[in-house]
C-alpha cells in the first residue's frame, strides 16, 4: 500500500514535474514527520502554559491589593503592544544569555525550544487575562445574589457558580486566541526550532521544491488550524446555556 | 458613591501609568547595568551615547515597519471589505467561495504567508513595455494584507449580520435595491460597530511587521540586529532590543487606549 503511494509520488515527479520528496524520500519524510511533532508538541506546552498564565494573572488582577492589579496591568499592556517576534529575540538572545549556569559538566541553558514556549505563553497569556477576567465580570450579578441567597458562601458560590459559567462565556475568544497561539509556533522558526516551517525550508533549500513545500505547508496549517476551529465550535454548541447569549457576541 | 468613583478613576490611572513607568524602569536598567557590568571595555562610549549613535539606522527601519503597515493595511482593508460583503451574497456560490477564501486565509499562518509570498511571487512585473520593481518590502506587504484581509472579512460579515434583518425587510417594502439598502441604510449603521475590531487588527498587522526580517527585508528589527552586530558588544544586546520594543510600545499603546475608549463608547448596553 505505502509503496504504491511511493511509486505514485515518484511517478507524479516524472509525469508533472511536482517533487514532494516527503512521499517518497524515507530521509525527508522522517524529518518533515519529526516537525510536525515538534510543532504540536510547542502548540500543547504554549496552550497549557498560556491558560495558566491567564487563570493566575485574572485572579491576581481581581485581587484586592492594587499592586498586583496594577503589576497584571502592567504586564498585559507591556505584551500586547510589543511585537511578539521582537519579544522572542529579547527572551532568546538577552535572557537565554544572562540564565546561564556553570555546572561540572559545562554551561547549562535552557534551549531554544524552552525559550520560545516561554515567550509566546507569555504573549498569548497576557490575552487570557483579559478573556478570563472579561468571563468573571459577564456572570450577570444576579445570579451571584441568587446563589449568596441559597445560601452559597462567597468562595462556594465563586466555584459552583460563576466559575462554570465564565468557562461558557471564555470559550469563544479562548479558542480564537488558542487558535492564533498554534498559528504563531511557526514563529519558532526565527531561533531555529526545528518545527514544522523550519524542516519545511530545510526540505526545500536541499531538494529545491519551494512551490510544492510551501503549498504543502499552507494547506498543513490550514488543516490542523480549521479542525481545531471545527472542534472549539462544537464544544461551544455543546455548553451553550439557553438564554445566556453572551458567549455568541460578536 | 464619590469615594469609589474616586477609587476607580485612580485605579484606572495607576493601571494606565504603569505600563509606562515598567518600560521606562526597564529602558532605565538596561542602559545602567552594563555601565557596571563585567564586558564593559574601560574605552567604550557609554550606552546612551551608542543608542543615539544608531538612532537614525534603527529608526529609517522602524519608519519602514510603519509604511509597510499603512500600505498593508489599505490592501487588506478594501479587499476584506469586499469579501466580507460578498459572503452575505445572496448568490450561492460567491458567498461560499467568499467565505472558503476567508477561511483559507485566516487559519494560514502569517509567517508561513509571508514565505509564500516572497518565493513565489515574481521579483518585478511586466505590463506592456513597462516593467515595474517589486521589492521584498512590498511583497512582504502582500503577505501581511492577505491576513489583514481575512480579518477584515470577518468583521465586516459580522457587522453586517449584527443589524437585525427586520431593516432588510422594511428597506426592501420602501422599494430600495439591495445595494442601495446596503449602502445608504446597513453600512452606516455598523461602521461605528465595526471601528474598535478593526483597530485591533491594526495592532495585530503593525506587531507583524517585523516578521518581514526573517525574510531580509530592512526594516526595525533587521537593523536592530544588524547594529548589534556591527557594535559587537555582548552588553548592549538588552538596550538594543528594548529600544526596539519602546518604539513599537510608544506607536501602539495610544492606539490600544483609544480603542478601548471607542470600545466603550460604542457598547451596546445589555
Amino acid at each position: 500500500m505505502w509503496l504504491a503511494i511511493e511509486e505514485w509520488f515518484r511517478w507524479l515527479y516524472d509525469a508533472a514535474g511536482i517533487n514532494l520528496t516527503i512521499f517518497y524520500d524515507e530521509y525527508d519524510r522522517s524529518r518533515f514527520l519529526r516537525g510536525v511533532r515538534l510543532t504540536f508538541e510547542l502548540s500543547l506546552a504554549c496552550i497549557v502554559a498560556s491558560v495558566i498564565i491567564g487563570l493566575v494573572g485574572a485572579w491576581l488582577q481581581g485581587s484586592r491589593f492594587r499592586v498586583t492589579n496594577a503589576l497584571v496591568r502592567g504586564y498585559v499592556a507591556l505584551f500586547r503592544n510589543t511585537p511578539p517576534i521582537v519579544q522572542l529575540f529579547f527572551f532568546f538572545f538577552v535572557l537565554g544569555g544572562i540564565f546561564t549556569f556553570q555546572t561540572d559538566s559545562g554551561t547549562w541553558r535552557l534551549s531554544n525550544f524552552a525559550w520560545a514556549i516561554i515567550s509566546l505563553s507569555f504573549y498569548y497569556g497576557s490575552f487570557n487575562i483579559e478573556i478570563f477576567r472579561a468571563s468573571v465580570e459577564a456572570v450577570p450579578r444576579a445570579t451571584v445574589q441568587a446563589a449568596e441567597a441559597l445560601g452559597y458562601t462567597r468562595l462556594k458560590a465563586y466555584i459552583y457558580v460563576v466559575l462554570p459559567l465564565a468557562f461558557r462565556f471564555s470559550i469563544p475568544s479562548l479558542g480564537n486566541n488558542l487558535v492564533s497561539l498554534v498559528k504563531a509556533t511557526s514563529l519558532a522558526y526565527a531561533i531555529a526550532v526545528p518545527e514544522v516551517l523550519y524542516v519545511s525550508a530545510e526540505i526545500w533549500s536541499d531538494q529545491l521544491n519551494v512551490p510544492e513545500m510551501m503549498w504543502t505547508l499552507l494547506i498543513f496549517y490550514v488543516g490542523i488550524v480549521g479542525l481545531m476551529v471545527y472542534g472549539l465550535r462544537k464544544l461551544e454548541r455543546r455548553l451553550e446555556i439557553p438564554g445566556y447569549s453572551i458567549g455568541r457576541a460578536g | 458613591m464619590t469615594s469609589s468613583t474616586q477609587n476607580t478613576s485612580s485605579a484606572a490611572w495607576l493601571a494606565r501609568v504603569t505600563p509606562v513607568a515598567i518600560m521606562a524602569t526597564l529602558v532605565a536598567m538596561a542602559v545602567s547595568i552594563p555601565l557596571t557590568h563585567a564586558f564593559a571595555a574601560p574605552g567604550d562610549p557609554g550606552v546612551i551615547a551608542t543608542l543615539l549613535r544608531w538612532t537614525p539606522v534603527i529608526a529609517t527601519g522602524f519608519g519602514l515597519n510603519l509604511i509597510m503597515s499603512f500600505v498593508a493595511v489599505i490592501l487588506g482593508t478594501a479587499s476584506g471589505a469586499l469579501l466580507g460583503i460578498a459572503q452575505i451574497s445572496t448568490i450561492g456560490w460567491v458567498r461560499k467561495s467568499a467565505f472558503l477564501f476567508t477561511e483559507f486565509f485566516r487559519n494560514a499562518p502569517t509567517l508561513v504567508l509571508l514565505f509564500f509570498c516572497m518565493f513565489l511571487l515574481p521579483f518585478e512585473i511586466t505590463i506592456g513595455d513597462t516593467t515595474i520593481p517589486f521589492p521584498p518590502w512590498m511583497k512582504a506587504v502582500v503577505g501581511l494584507a492577505l491576513s489583514k484581509m481575512a480579518y477584515v472579512s470577518e468583521i465586516v460579515r459580522g457587522g453586517l449580520q449584527s443589524i437585525p434583518s427586520t431593516q432588510w425587510e422594511a428597506a426592501e417594502a420602501l422599494g430600495f435595491s439591495r445595494w442601495d439598502t446596503l449602502w445608504r441604510i446597513i453600512i452606516p449603521q455598523c461602521v461605528k460597530r465595526m471601528l474598535p475590531p478593526w483597530m485591533n487588527t491594526y495592532a495585530i498587522l503593525i506587531m507583524s511587521t517585523p516578521l518581514a526580517s526573517v525574510l531580509g527585508v530592512h526594516e526595525g528589527l533587521t537593523m536592530t540586529r544588524g547594529a548589534i552586530s556591527a557594535e559587537g558588544r555582548p552588553e548592549m544586546l538588552a538596550p538594543f532590543y528594548l529600544y526596539l520594543l519602546a518604539m513599537f510600545f510608544i506607536y501602539t499603546y495610544p492606539i490600544s487606549l483609544w480603542t478601548i475608549r471607542l470600545e466603550r463608547r460604542y457598547a451596546v448596553q445589555g
